[in-house]
């Protein structure tokens, strides 16, 4: 079946379908976007984004920069993974190589999926920014010296970027809140980053890098004698209050406070994230 | 305090759980009454009856949240049982680690219980005869089931929460579950923390509507349960 097919077919049941696509005048600039820009993966959910505003569902800028701010740490995550799968000598072949290999993929699967969406509806994808994966606001001299060097260091700064994605992603499910697909979306890609981020951490306690669980315990970072920037990532996480109730011994049962702040992962605001990334982006 | 007062605008363009809306006002009303508690979620509002079809989940937003507690207490006596049994061969990280889980889901199931009050479904009886648990690929495959159901179900009823304060609960909630499924995943096979069996060919996790999770949580249940008021 192809699109002019749909359409038709959903002719039947709403005669106006073509005036709810062409008064919004995106829907044609999408297409022709998209012809030029998707991957067939993304069509179906393209689509659907492009239906769920014909049919005047509000796609607010609120969602728009939702996704615009996703995209940019999409970048930041796959073009660091890209560079470090590309690097000699950094990341043992075998099993570490295939799991970052296909952390990479997944991240380049996100920006691509995010500027297909955004296109859809009707926005204009951020471009990539230039990255200084070291920390160093562009001197390529920041406390991640030897990010593509140190297998050590690659792992500590992988962890730092997966569990911000997942914290950040978080923090932004509440302005998609009823957004029924997108919101869904934003939600698998945020479990994806938390699958990444157990991985990650399995991979450095596996090699001694740092004590860490696929969890996260306390506000501990894990990583070795950590900076402010890295301090940052996991402040908060500390938190074993939810909604107003003490997680500690709750109902009567044993958990311990390490437990408690465990079992719950906490958010950050959008101005959190850009400024723990902010040493990262020139 | 600010989201709630936040949510009585948005009360008028409710999602479509087959409700009153003058049910959701009268909810939101004791939403506010209970603030002043402090509590976010304790409501006497809305008493469910379990009729013959099982276990009722109540509407709105409490359907969601029970549809959650039922599967945190599915999780929390699976995880209970298997670190009281131990399978053979369980090595002490395993073992720390799997008791880590079995805490936390602990502490999710009794933060449901706490957080629905007299809301709250019933306490689910377990059906775990086709689990082997001296065995460890029968565990683990077990949880790494029990883990990605858990991922797909929030991630599938996120968009049927009209509150943002339970949307963000159960944010927290998923990343840990999906914490759990790659850590469970890797002990079955390293490096399948995040497969092709689970993310698709946009690199998207998986979705579930909450009628197929309950469908396929069913199986471990003895405890019968009505469906008829989630998202379908």
């Amino acid at each position: 079946m192809n699109i002019l097919e749909i359409i038709s077919s959903v002719e039947e049941h709403d005669a106006d379908i073509m005036g709810r696509l062409d008064s919004r005048r995106w829907a044609m600039r999408s297409f022709a976007n998209l012809g030029k820009k998707i991957t067939f993966a993304s069509l179906p959910f393209a689509l659907s984004a492009m239906f769920q505003k014909a049919y005047g569902q509000t796609t607010t800028p609120a969602v728009l920069d939702v996704f615009n701010f996703a995209l940019t740490l999409e970048y930041l995550e796959y073009r660091f993974y890209q560079k470090a799968v590309d690097a000699s000598n950094l990341i043992p072949t075998g099993a570490p190589l295939t799991a970052i290999t296909s952390i990479r993929n997944n991240e380049l699967a996100h920006v691509n999926f995010l500027k297909t969406t955004i296109t859809a509806l009707g926005g204009t994808p951020v471009a990539e920014p230039v990255f200084d994966f070291t920390g160093g606001n562009g001197s390529g001299n920041g406390p991640f010296k030897a990010v593509f060097t140190s297998y050590e260091t690659f792992l500590a700064v992988a962890q730092v970027f997966e569990d911000t994605g997942v914290r950040a992603y978080k923090g932004q499910a509440g302005n998609l809140v009823k957004q029924g697909d997108l919101l869904e979306a934003a939600l698998n890609i945020h479990s994806v980053e938390a699958r990444h981020a157990s991985h990650i951490r399995q991979m450095r306690k596996f090699n001694n890098f740092g004590d860490v669980k696929p969890w996260i315990t306390g506000k501990d970072p894990g990583v070795g004698a950590a900076n402010a920037l890295v301090q940052a990532v996991y402040d908060g996480e500390e938190t074993t209050t939810q909604a107003g109730v003490a997680i500690v011994n709750i109902g009567g049962k044993t958990i311990s406070a390490n437990a408690a702040s465990e079992s719950f992962d906490e958010p950050l605001t959008k101005t959190q994230v850009l400024a723990i990334v902010d040493p990262f982006i020139v | 305090m600010k989201l709630l007062e936040k949510k009585e605008t948005d009360v008028s363009d409710n999602f479509d759980f087959h409700q009153k809306k003058l049910h959701r006002r009268s909810f939101m009303r004791y939403t506010g009454a209970a603030l002043a508690t402090g509590s976010l979620f304790a409501l006497s509002a809305c008493k469910k009856d379990n009729n013959t079809g099982g276990v009722s989940f109540g509407s709105g937003d409490f359907a969601i949240l029970n549809f959650a507690y039922a599967l945190e207490q599915l999780e929390a006596a699976f995880y209970i049982k298997l670190i009281d049994n131990p399978y053979s061969g369980m090595s002490a990280a395993e073992k720390s680690l799997l008791t880590d889980v079995r805490d936390h889901e602990i502490a999710h199931r009794e933060f449901f219980k706490a957080a629905l009050g007299s809301n709250a479904i019933q306490d689910l009886e377990v059906n775990f005869t086709s689990i082997d648990f001296t065995k460890r690929d029968s565990v683990l495959n077990t949880a790494k089931a029990f883990e990605d159901l858990g991922v797909s179900a929030y991630n599938g009823a996120g968009r049927y929460i009209s509150d943002v304060n339970y949307l963000a609960v159960a944010g927290k909630i998923v990343s840990v579950e999906a914490r759990h499924a790659a850590y469970i995943r890797d002990l079955l096979s390293n490096g399948s923390f995040a497969d092709s069996s689970v993310l698709n060919a946009n690199g998207l996790d998986t979705s579930r509507k909450p009628s197929a999770v309950i469908s396929i949580a069913s199986a471990y249940l003895t405890t019968k349960l009505d469906a008829s008021t989630l998202p379908a």
